[in-house]
This record gives C-alpha cells, structure tokens and sequence, in this order.
C-alpha cells in the first residue's frame, strides 16, 4: 500500500469519527425528545404536581425549584466569582501568591460534584442543622459555579485591550473606575457566555443537590421559603428513576428528560441572541 | 473639587481614590475566599472520613473485598475496581475517537462541517449527566441485555455513557493543541513530499502530544468523578465485578447509594466519606499532574 493510498484511507477514517460523533449526538437526541417531547411540551405537565403514588402528576415545584436554586445560585456566587476575577487580571501581581490563589481555583474546579455535595451536607445540612433546604443547596450549587466564573472573568477582563486601561487612567481615573466604566463593559460579552455556561449546568446538577436541597419539594408550587426542601428537575427525573414508584415513571422521565433538555437549550438560545444584538450594536457605535 | 476625605496611610484621599482602595481590598477578600473553599473542603471531608480508621483497619479498608457494613465488613476495593473499570472502558472509546475528532476538525472538516461538530460538541457539555444516565438506562442496559447479555447494568454501558460525556474535554482540548503547532512545521514536512496522513501522524500528533495527554487526563478524572450518570447504569450490586455486563458498584454510585440510609458519625457513614476523600485526593492529584505536564511541555 503507497502512501497516498494510506493518506485517502486516513482521511476516509477520520471523516468516519467526526460523523460518528454527530450519529451519536443525534441518536441521543432522538431518544430523548421521541419519547418526551409530546409531555414535555405539555402545558398541564409544567403545572400539575408530583404524585408519589398515582398516575398523571406533573414536575410543577422541581420546575420552579430548578430556576429559583439556579437564580439563586448566581446570586450568592458572581459577586464573589467576579471579584476574585477580576483582582486576578487587574491587581494580581504575578508571583507565588498569584500562582497559589490560580491553583487553588482550578483545584476546585476538579472537585467532583458528589464530593462537594457531602461538603454541602457537612456544612449546611447538619453543622448549620437546616437539613435539606434550598437554601442549603444553592450555596452549594454556588461553589460548583465559582471557580469557572473565576476562571471566566479573569480570561475576558485580560482580553481588554491596553489602551483602553491607559486611556482612562490617563485621563484622571482611578483604578476601580476604570475597571467599573471601561474594562467591565468590554468584558461583558465575555462574562455573560460564562454565566450562561454556568447556570446550564447548575440546571442540571444533581450529585450536588441530592443530599443538600433533598429530593421532595414543598407542598407548595412557587413557595420561595428559603428553609423548604428544594428538590430539582433533575433531581425529581434521578429520583423517579431510581426510587420512585409512580406507576408511570417512565411517562415522568421521558418527560423530565426532554424538559430539561429544552430548558438548556432555551437558556443558551436566549442569553445568545440578545447578547449577539448587543455586540452588533456596540461595534457599530464604535465607528 | 476634588475634597480631601479620609485620611489613610497618612496621605488625604479624595473620595474616588478612597473608594479604590477599599475595593482593592474587597476584591483581594473575594479571591482569597475561593482559595480557602477547597481547604475547608479537604478539611471537613478528609477528617469525617479518616475518623473511619478508628474503627476499621486501613487495610481492610483499602484491600478487602468484602463490603457488608451491617456485618461490619467495610472493603471498598470493589467500588474503586468498579470505578477504574468504567473509566478505562470510557478512555479506551472515548480517546480515540475524540482524538481522530479533533484532527479531523482542526485538519480535514470544511467550515461549515466544522462549525457543526463543535456546536455538537457544545451540546453534548449542556446535557446534564442525569440525562445521560437515563438514556444508558432506557435505551442502552436493554439493548446490551438483549445482544450481550448478562443483566445490561454494568461497566460496558456506563463505560460507554462516559465516553460520550468525555468528548468534548478530549475534543477541544486536543483540537487547540493541534491547531496551536506552529504552521511551519507542518508545511516544512508537505513541503517534503509527505502526504497529508503522513503529517498529522509524523509531525503535528507528536508536536501536540503534551497537551492531548492533559487533555486525556482531565477526561479521565472527569468520568472517574461521575456520579448520577454512572450510578443509574451500573446496577449499584455492592459486590466485586463479574463481568462487564453484570451489576457492581463504583466509590460515586456506592456513596450517592448507601449515604441516605446512614447516620451521620456512624463507622458505614464515614466509610462512605473515606471513599469521598479518596476521590477527591485522585482528582487533586490528576489536576497537579495536568498542571506539570502542560508546564514542561511550554518550557521546551
């Protein structure tokens, strides 16, 4: 065999992987919505409790609970996450300490999401004696979003050019003004991709909450009582799963699935587009 | 008008300049916070697990294979066989074909095709691993019940559900090593007379292998953490596996399991939070690892 033989067979081979990669997506993709599109796009789905016995409910409290911990969530974590962002890029002088704090961050980003729901546990659950509660379980979602905020910020708010940081320092600025007024705007197209990123993500977090904001909910739909069980969407979808004993588990799950699926989705669809307007318009006034 | 209002460091500030300090401060407080989170998480999991080891001997705990809490058996060398098990069958599927993924996005895709696959790749992240444990239960355990055999829960399908949720790590890690080896390089060898193939494989995969390895370990400490995912394929049987398609356990699906159903400062309680620390120690350890490779790979 020559090599150009070889060379058409490997290119041949490598076509084959890439398409193979989008058969599986789209194959995964099939299973989930062929089966729980039809409830999940279901109005009475979204509104009807969950029943633990009976057939017919619906996931009305996981789906509030899965936006108000997520809400949540970012609420306790991006003030902190920017901050420590941005001295990383602004302030941080490179040396031990820099490099310590940096590792410490890509540290937590490591930690697997089990363990630090048992942190969670340890800490809000028992210690703090709140047992399983939503807002037990946000704030531990907020330290699964915190070192990709971190991470996030500092790379975007590197990414402003060094003209405009002497310009406004040039004309009088301080620091902190120039960061609030002319870094932070540049660097908003940047964040906001990370924030969306990480809100996808705590929606569908579930080793996390499990043992923090519990599987049940409140009796409640819409109850913002921060000390009521919080269970999730995808929390209700694992316990239904693999617990449950609704006779039709499968309608919930299939359901729950595709739910959440489309939620993701819309949640990146949503913040996307506005956000690409933004950027067109922002590029135009620049001219 | 600028009025001179506090006076720090012996020096009269005005307002703005004030304010620039204390957030200076504040923000210096945020960073320090996010480096503190992973201590006190090492400190508060690491001491309610080591507490195990008053009751049970360590190396039982490390190296017996028997796990009956009830009986006071607590080996938890089947969940980290059943963990490395998995892992590997995801590495062995998932590497290479997000590796040849990689190259053929960086080298052989046109744009459009190109554009595609990473949009495919981002939606693969947006799955939440819930998900993807319900179709491995859904679709998979019965499909490899029926063609394989054994009971369908096992290794095999949470192996190859984790594949897939590797990908994207192997995917984009390794397609920015290869896009990231210096052009020259590759046009010197096509310049030479070699074939495309003969490039990839001879020059730009050898000059980008660093950091495709760190790629490949992120992957692996990604799916050796897993928990819900892996949990609802692998049939949760505390028991040594037998096969590739017959119910065991791993240290998440063990944990996420048995951690309900114990009372906290219990002997099984801090068993599970041992296999918890263990986890958490190789995932730290996997990172550092990453980190020294990547670094040295700079440094030449």
């Amino acid at each position: 065999m020559n090599a150009r033989t070889r060379d058409r067979m490997a290119t041949g081979l490598l076509w084959l992987a890439g398409l193979l990669i989008l058969g599986i997506l789209a194959w995964f993709l099939v299973a989930i919505l062929k089966d729980g599109l039809v409830t999940a796009l279901d109005p009475n789905f979204w509104t009807t409790k969950p029943r633990t016995t009976r057939a017919g409910g619906g996931v009305a409290q996981p789906l509030f609970n899965t936006f108000y911990l997520t809400a949540l969530s970012l609420l306790f974590s991006l003030p902190i996450g920017l901050g420590a962002g941005i001295y990383m890029a602004e302030y941080a002088k490179p040396g031990k300490v820099t490099d310590f704090i940096r590792l410490c961050t890509e540290a937590l980003a490591s930690v697997p999401s089990i363990v630090l729901g048992l942190f969670g546990m340890i800490v809000f659950v028992n210690a703090m004696g709140w047992g399983f509660t939503i807002v037990g379980g946000s704030l531990t979602l907020a330290l699964l979003n915190l070192p990709t905020l971190v991470r996030v910020t500092e790379d975007s708010v590197r990414a402003v050019p060094q003209s405009y940081r002497e310009g406004s320092l040039a004309l009088g600025a301080t620091q902190w003004q120039t960061i609030v007024k002319t870094i932070l705007p540049s660097a908003l197209p940047g964040i906001l991709t990370g924030i969306i990123l990480v809100a996808g993500r705590a929606i569908g977090e579930t080793a996390v909450l499990i043992y923090t904001a519990g599987v049940t909910t409140s009796r409640n739909v819409g109850d913002v009582d921060l000390l009521a069980s919080g269970g999730t969407l995808a929390v209700h979808l694992w316990y239904v799963k693999s617990e449950g004993l609704v006779p039709d588990a499968a309608r919930i799950a299939a359901g729950s699935s595709a739910l959440l699926i489309l939620v993701v989705l819309a949640f990146n669809l949503l913040l996307t587009l506005p956000l690409y307007f933004w950027q067109k318009k922002r590029s135009g006034a620049a001219h | 008008m600028k009025k001179p209002l506090s006076l720090l460091g012996g020096i009269w500030l005005t307002r703005a300049q004030t304010r620039a300090r204390v957030a200076h401060g504040v923000l210096l407080a945020c960073a320090v916070f996010v480096a503190l989170v992973i201590f006190s998480i090492l400190f508060f999991v690491g001491k309610e697990g080591l507490l195990v080891f008053t009751d049970v001997n360590p190396f039982e705990f490390f190296f017996s294979l028997d796990w009956n809490p009830p009986q006071g058996h607590f080996g938890a060398l089947p969940f980290l066989i059943g963990s490395l098990g998995a892992t590997a069958i995801a590495l062995l599927i998932g590497a290479p074909l997000g590796l040849a993924g990689a190259i053929f996005m960086a080298k052989i895709a046109p744009g459009p095709v190109r554009t595609v696959l990473r949009q495919a790749s981002n939606l693969f992240v947006g799955i939440p691993s819930v998900v993807y444990g319900y179709i491995g239960m859904s679709l998979l355990v019965p499909w490899v019940r029926d063609h394989i055999g054994g009971q369908g829960f096992g290794i095999l399908v949470a192996g190859f559900i984790l594949s897939v949720m590797i990908l994207p790590t192997i995917l984009s890690v390794s397609e920015d090593a290869i896009r990231d080896v210096n052009r020259t390089l590759e046009e010197g060898s096509l310049a030479l007379g070699a074939t495309r193939w003969q490039t990839i494989r001879y020059v730009i995969v050898p000059a980008a292998k660093t950091r495709i390895l760190a790629g490949i370990i992120l992957a692996f400490a990604r799916a050796f953490g897993e928990t819900t995912a892996v949990q609802m394929v692998i049939g949760n049987s505390p028991r040594l596996l037998t096969g590739l398609t017959n119910s065991t356990s791993s240290l998440t699906s063990q944990i996420i399991m048995e951690m309900g159903q114990t009372p906290p400062g219990s002997t099984w309680n801090r068993a599970l939070f041992m296999m918890a620390f263990g986890l958490l120690l190789i995932s730290l350890l996997l990172i550092l690892l990453v980190r020294r490779i990547t670094s040295r790979g700079e440094a030449t």
